[in-house]
């Protein structure tokens, strides 16, 4: 227990010290608050001229979430340089000099970079919503308003299932290049397409970030351009469905950090 | 104490290590050597536990590696390669290995001091130099003032100061009865650090001795001498049973004899010399001809007579315009 903290403490150390990983975070926050401001500002403005089906399905808190789609691939970068840089750098050799146990090693990375974007997360889930709300006005919600508060929640959970989910992927893959390479097609191309397109998009439903964002939606019905209305599972379904893609990813990642030289 | 057993490493066909056992002892400096490709990095990389061996042990204080709870009280290193990350300030870098240890704050100060970097303690290390890398890497390795240290080529890059600063810390680390385990190619600096030799070629150990010995057994060592009249002394030696080889630069060289001896025929036939040396080979000629003789095996069953080797100062570094691949193999069956 005294080792693991020690560790925890150590690579606490080494993500505040590096600027180029913080300041992806706070990109992240940005961006996210940013866009989603700017969408419920043009919401608000045109309200009056959507069609009467869509008002009814109409979900002010997704609405404020909006910009997350942008702000999760600095949080992938975030998850992506915070592993791989180990690799491209080559302190890997010197973390695993100084902590051989590889498992624990790999725990306290996750935990300290998890924990710190969680916190973001929150703060960014939290403030985008009320910033989106004022914007909305009249057709805004409130935090008090029934399953309101889980979604702004799930907000930030979901910011941080996405960069576990990245952190584990990195492990694989090791190389920055090849990892976002890899995970930004994934999330920013193959996604929408795969949901898009009617034959694929009941298998798109399962993938990480489709089925998670289902935790930020109030109106099961609507969702707007995501269409979140046919899912065959609810928020917490959704969320648990990414989940054990986060899971997969760590366990794959864990299987090649214990076997592959550094 | 550092113990290999068997220890092997494949890279798909290529054998980096093979089967290497041999033990490096506290109290004294022990040099690593063998040619480029010979396999030294790779083993000392599966010594830390970053590569696992495709068969065989190490054992660091009789324990694996991985079982050691806070390694860098028991063991620093310098790898070859770069282990830094450059956007990290040189201090932030100690510090989060030291904190994984259990090392206090302070000792990373004071090995920064150590090593000439307290001035840059708070620069990023992608603006060092290819020296000042060297020395943070060193300074990464004292950190938990381990009884074993292990440097990859730690001269590489550093200035004449640096060099003789290695030199002595290497040379007062083993006084203070550590264990002092280093590779260099560089022969001179290596024969006035290093007490012990490993020696390998193509994965494989060739020699585990005593520096002292590894001369004596891999060189020549043998009496140049000038005189006005070569010919008439060769004769001289001749009947005395003694032989006399001329060198290319017109002086005879005289192997296995002591100089007395030969200076006493010259006297006895009356024959003026210029010079009577007694040569010893350096390292770099012992190292040198021990892989030069694995290659020149195959011509010397050719042309019969002919002396073993090139003689010393003479002789071609291994490999040098051969392929490497070729490196040893003579060597391999002449055992
Ligand atoms: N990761 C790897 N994958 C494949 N082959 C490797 C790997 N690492 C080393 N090798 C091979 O293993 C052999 C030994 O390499 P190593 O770096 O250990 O040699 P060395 O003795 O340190 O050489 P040098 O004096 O040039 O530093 C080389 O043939 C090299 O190509
Ligand atoms: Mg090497």
């Amino acid at each position: 227990m005294a080792h693991t903290t020690r560790v925890l403490r150590s690579e606490w150390t080494k993500v505040r010290s590096v600027r180029s990983t913080l300041w992806t975070l706070l990109i992240a926050a940005v961006v996210t608050v940013g866009l989603s401001a700017l969408i419920c500002a043009f919401t608000a403005s045109d309200f009056d001229s959507m069609a009467e089906s869509e008002k009814a399905v109409f979900d002010a808190t997704y609405v404020s979430f909006a910009g997350m789609s942008l702000g999760q691939l600095a949080m992938i970068a975030f998850g992506v340089l915070v592993v791989s840089n180990e690799y491209s750098t080559g302190m890997i050799r010197s973390s695993l000099s100084a902590v051989p146990q590889r498992g624990t090693f790999m725990f306290c990375k996750i935990f300290v970079a998890t924990a710190l974007v969680l916190v973001v997360g929150m703060a960014t889930s939290f403030t985008t919503f009320f910033v989106g709300q004022q914007l909305l006005g009249d057709h805004g919600t409130t935090i008090g308003e029934p399953n309101v508060l889980r979604a702004v929640i799930g907000g930030g959970l979901y910011m941080t299932l996405i960069a576990l989910f990245t952190m584990g992927v990195a492990f694989v893959l090791r190389s920055p290049m090849l990892a976002f390479g890899t995970l930004m097609p994934f999330f920013f191309i193959i996604s929408g397409i795969l949901g898009g397109v009617s034959a694929t998009k009941k298998f798109a439903h399962y993938l990480p970030d489709q089925a998670g964002t289902m935790i930020m939606t109030v109106e099961t019905g609507g969702g707007g351009e995501f269409g979140v209305g046919d899912r065959p599972y609810g928020p917490w379904g959704g969320l648990f469905i990414m989940a054990l893609w986060v899971v997969a990813s760590l366990v794959a990642g864990y299987l090649v950090l214990k076997k592959r030289d550094a | 104490m550092i113990e290999l057993e068997g220890l092997t490493k494949r890279y798909g066909e290529k054998t980096a290590v093979d089967r290497l056992t041999f033990s490096v002892r506290p109290g004294v400096v022990t040099g690593f050597l063998g040619p480029n490709g010979a396999g030294k990095s790779t083993t000392m990389r599966m010594m830390l536990g970053l590569d696992s061996p495709t068969s065989g042990h190490v054992r660091i204080d009789g324990k694996r590696y991985d079982q050691l709870q806070e390694p860098l009280n028991h063991i620093g290193a310098l790898l070859e390669a770069k282990s830094v990350h450059g956007g990290r300030t040189a201090y932030n870098h100690l510090l989060c290995l030291a904190q994984s240890n259990g090392i206090p704050d302070r000792r990373v100060d004071a090995v920064l001091d150590m090593v000439g970097l307290a001035s840059v303690a708070k620069k990023r290390p992608k603006g060092f130099s290819l020296g000042m890398g060297q020395r943070l890497g060193i300074a990464a390795a004292l950190l938990g003032d381990p009884r074993i240290v292990m440097f990859d080529e730690p001269v590489n890059g550093l200035d004449p100061e640096g060099i003789h600063w290695v030199r002595n810390l290497m040379q007062q680390l083993a006084a203070e009865g550590r264990t002092v385990f280093v590779s260099s190619h560089l022969m001179s600096e290596m024969s006035v650090t290093a007490e012990h030799l490993v020696v390998i070629g193509q994965g494989r150990l060739m020699a585990d001795t005593s520096m002292a010995d590894f001369i004596a057994e891999n060189s020549r060592t043998y009496v140049r001498v000038r005189t006005p009249e070569p010919e008439r002394l060769r004769d001289a030696l001749h009947a005395t049973g003694v032989n006399a080889v001329a060198a290319d630069d017109g002086s005879l060289e005289v192997d296995g004899q002591p100089a007395a001896r030969i200076g006493d025929v010259a006297a006895q036939h009356r024959v003026v010399l210029h010079e009577l040396s007694p040569q010893n080979a350096s390292l770099e000629e012992a190292f040198m001809r021990l892989t030069a003789e694995s290659v020149e095996y195959h011509a010397h069953t050719a042309a019969q007579g002919q002396p073993p080797g090139p003689a010393p100062g003479q002789s071609q570094p291994p490999g040098g315009d051969r392929p490497t691949q070729q490196w040893g193999t003579g060597w391999k069956e002449g055992r």
